[in-house]
């Protein structure tokens, strides 16, 4: 079986934030069509390796490189990294005054998208009472996340980020955030490489709604460990994480 | 305006307001820096015209970039003066008999007794100054404009003051009188000819808005690098009367200070002042507004934003005086600064005068643009520069009231231009 070609490749990442190393040698390849899930204990650096992904300044690469379509990604800037097909959809987005969700789905769409699209987009993610408003002022925990979906639907990245797409949303929500992460990550477009996807959980809520080919659990800063997603939430909710590493279903 | 001879002393009014400001000649502002008025030259005569339409396409051009449509579409009036002369007045068909315009000049002939007595010169005082002492002293226009009792004047009434020579003092006085239960829209555009480089507008408005009645005074400033501007406004405020006051700066200038102050005397009175500026090259802004709150419950809110970049002085004044224990009224000022050479003041005062109810509070603050709101743009596609540019406009872009949608689109282009241009 021919191997899929991979889209990201991180190779031996070491990642400091203001002096504290954060990642220390991560290692993840994934391919083309591939969604994976990223688990770890909080502040085990899975917000570091998304924000390192994306380029956002204050992560420091000190060792390793991360390779997106064959391209070492060292050296561009947060708007580049975007155009060349990754997208993110932050853990906790910024509120930005002035500047309405429309505005922000018309600028990810970069003319890609149609008033009729728009109309879409509002219908489909329950827009009505956000898309005019200053992008995530006042937003509710559920209204934020629909709002990062319909700027990643109108972006139509290659690899997608998700960062804890479910917490703070409740269940009517997951649905829709979920039905609009697989939409993100099933659509195919002529020409275009397949779409994948990297979604950091905790629960594996979201898994319910989304499909994921393989799980790793970030741990001391590797990835210490590879598995079915849903198995390894399983063992984590039983034994934690420090027995997780050590664990049987681990295939590393 | 039944000019019922009330038997006032026009002569004695006169000559009082001549000795008062011949006594202000030399008297400097409190804000802003002291110009030198011998430097420029007195104004000359303009000619006036059938239509606007018949004016210079350069003219239309700049015009327009400060809100006056020489198509005069969606318009009820218009007033153009070109330096120190009126070229054009006219009220729409639609709108005869509801609405008077016409120059300052005119309607002190036309109603001496009643505009000594009670609107010239009443709201702002001659000897305020040495700008208003100049304007006093020398032969002015400037516009007049009054809406009958209980006309509703749905389209906007626009007054172009357009300086069209260089280095001259233009001085205008303009006096806005809305009537009982009156409502209008005026838009206010001062600009000048692309081939100004130099030169003063030194203007003095005085509005007075009647019982229950309402104006939305929008004022769109587009100076030149090394033009000198001295407003000098006065609004007074009866009984359930609103006075809506935007003032918008998106160009460069060398000084501006102005700083309009509404006297709330009514029952129930409200000011509102909303103010948008940009500070560019090296320029000397210095705004604010003032509110006396005298009527019982009056009330009154005051919003700038300011944006400071490349060497540029920005002040944002605001005052409250709360003289009456029911009165409510706050400031909110925010400045973003943009380079390391600009200065931004955001200076709140705050006085309860023999009121001890007065709820007067105020909100300042100067913070840079917040750099993860740039990498939140920038992470859906946008260049780093469009992200500045995007979140400079949106943090400037207030949601005015009452703004028509044309000059709403005016102001965003002029915002985006701005934004471009300065990166
Ligand atoms: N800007 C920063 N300055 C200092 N420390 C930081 C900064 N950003 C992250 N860290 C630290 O890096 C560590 C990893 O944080 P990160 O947000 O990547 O964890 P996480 O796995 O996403 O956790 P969670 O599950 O709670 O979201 C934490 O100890 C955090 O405090
Ligand atoms: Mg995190």
């Amino acid at each position: 079986m021919a191997r899929p070609t991979p889209l990201l490749v991180v190779e031996d990442l070491h990642v400091s934030v203001s002096d504290r190393e954060i990642l220390r040698g991560v290692d993840l390849v994934i391919a083309e069509g591939e969604t994976h899930v990223l688990l770890g204990p909080n502040g085990g650096g899975k917000t570091t390796l998304l924000n390192t992904i994306v380029g956002l300044p204050g992560y420091r690469v000190t060792r390793g490189r991360i390779l997106f379509k064959g391209v070492d990604l060292a050296g561009l800037d947060i708007d580049e990294r975007a155009r060349m097909g990754i997208g993110v959809a932050f853990q906790r987005p910024p509120a930005v005054r002035g500047i309405k969700l429309r505005q922000l789905i018309e600028v990810a769409a970069d003319g890609r998208f149609d008033e009729a699209m728009l109309a879409d987009l509002v219908g489909e993610l329950s827009l009505e009472n956000m898309i005019d408003r200053d992008v995530n002022m006042g937003f509710s925990g559920g209204e934020m996340k629909r709002s990062e979906m319909a700027q990643l639907l109108a972006q139509a990245p290659d690899l997608t980020l998700f960062d804890e797409p479910e917490s703070g949303v409740d269940l009517d929500n997951i649905a829709v955030v979920g039905a609009a992460m697989t939409k993100l990550l099933k659509a195919e477009r002529a020409g275009m490489t397949k779409r994948a996807g990297l979604i950091v959980t905790h629960t594996g809520h979201i898994l319910e709604y989304v499909n994921a080919d393989v799980g790793h659990v970030l741990y001391s800063g590797r990835l210490a460990c590879r598995g079915n997603p849903r198995d390894l939430i399983a063992e984590i909710a039983r034994h934690g994480y420090d027995k997780c590493v050590e664990c049987a279903i681990c295939q590393m | 305006m039944p000019d019922v001879s009330s038997g006032f002393d026009v002569q004695a009014r006169i000559a009082e307001i001549r000795t008062l400001a011949e006594a202000a000649r030399d008297k400097k502002a409190v804000y802003g820096p002291d110009l030198d008025l011998s430097r420029f030259n007195a104004a000359r005569d303009a000619e006036s015209v059938e239509s606007l339409e018949s004016l210079e396409k350069q003219v239309k051009e700049v015009a327009l970039g400060v809100g006056i449509d020489t198509k005069e579409e969606n318009r009820s009036g218009t007033y153009f003066q070109v330096d120190r002369t009126p070229i054009y007045e006219r009220v729409t068909e639609m709108y005869g008999g509801k609405l008077e315009i016409m120059s300052t000049a005119q309607a002190l002939e036309l109603y001496p007794e009643l505009m000594y007595e009670k609107y010239y010169w009443r709201a702002v005082a001659p000897d305020k100054d040495k700008y208003t002492a100049q304007v006093a002293l020398q032969p002015t226009e400037g516009y007049f404009i009054r809406v009958l009792p209980g006309q509703k004047i749905e389209k906007p009434i626009q007054a172009c003051l357009f300086v069209s020579e260089n280095n001259i003092s233009q001085n205008v006085h303009n006096v806005i009188i809305m009537e009982e239960g009156s409502e209008a829209t005026v838009i206010t555009g001062c600009t000048i000819h692309p081939k100004v480089r130099e030169g003063l507008h030194a203007g003095i408005s005085e509005f007075y808005v009647g019982k229950g009645a309402k104006l939305t005074f929008t004022m769109i400033h587009n100076w030149a690098e090394d033009f000198d501007v001295r407003p000098r406004t006065g609004i007074v405020v009866d009984d359930d009367g609103t006075y809506v006051n935007n003032y918008i700066l998106l160009k460069p200038v060398r000084s501006i200070q102005s700083f309009p102050v509404a006297r709330l005397v009514g029952a129930r009175s409200r000011a509102v002042f909303n103010s948008i500026v940009y500070g560019l090259a090296d320029s000397y802004i210095d705004i604010g507004s003032e509110s006396v709150l005298e009527g019982s419950g009056s009330r009154s809110e005051a919003v700038a934003r300011t944006v400071t970049r490349d060497r540029s002085i920005v002040y944002s004044r605001g005052r409250l005086v709360g003289r009456t224990d029911d009165c409510k009224a706050h400031l909110d000022c925010r400045g973003m600064v943009q380079s390391p050479q600009s200065t931004q003041w955001a200076i709140p005062d705050l006085a309860s005068e023999g009121a001890p109810g007065a709820e007067l509070s105020h909100e300042a603050a100067i913070s840079p643009i917040a750099a993860e709101e740039i990498y939140y743009l920038m992470s859906r596609g946008v260049p780093k520069d469009e992200a500045v540019s995007m979140i400079t406009r949106g943090f400037l872009d207030l949601e005015i009231p009452g703004l028509p949608p044309a000059l709403k689109r005016q102001i965003d282009k002029a915002l985006e231009e701005t934004a471009k241009e300065s990166l």
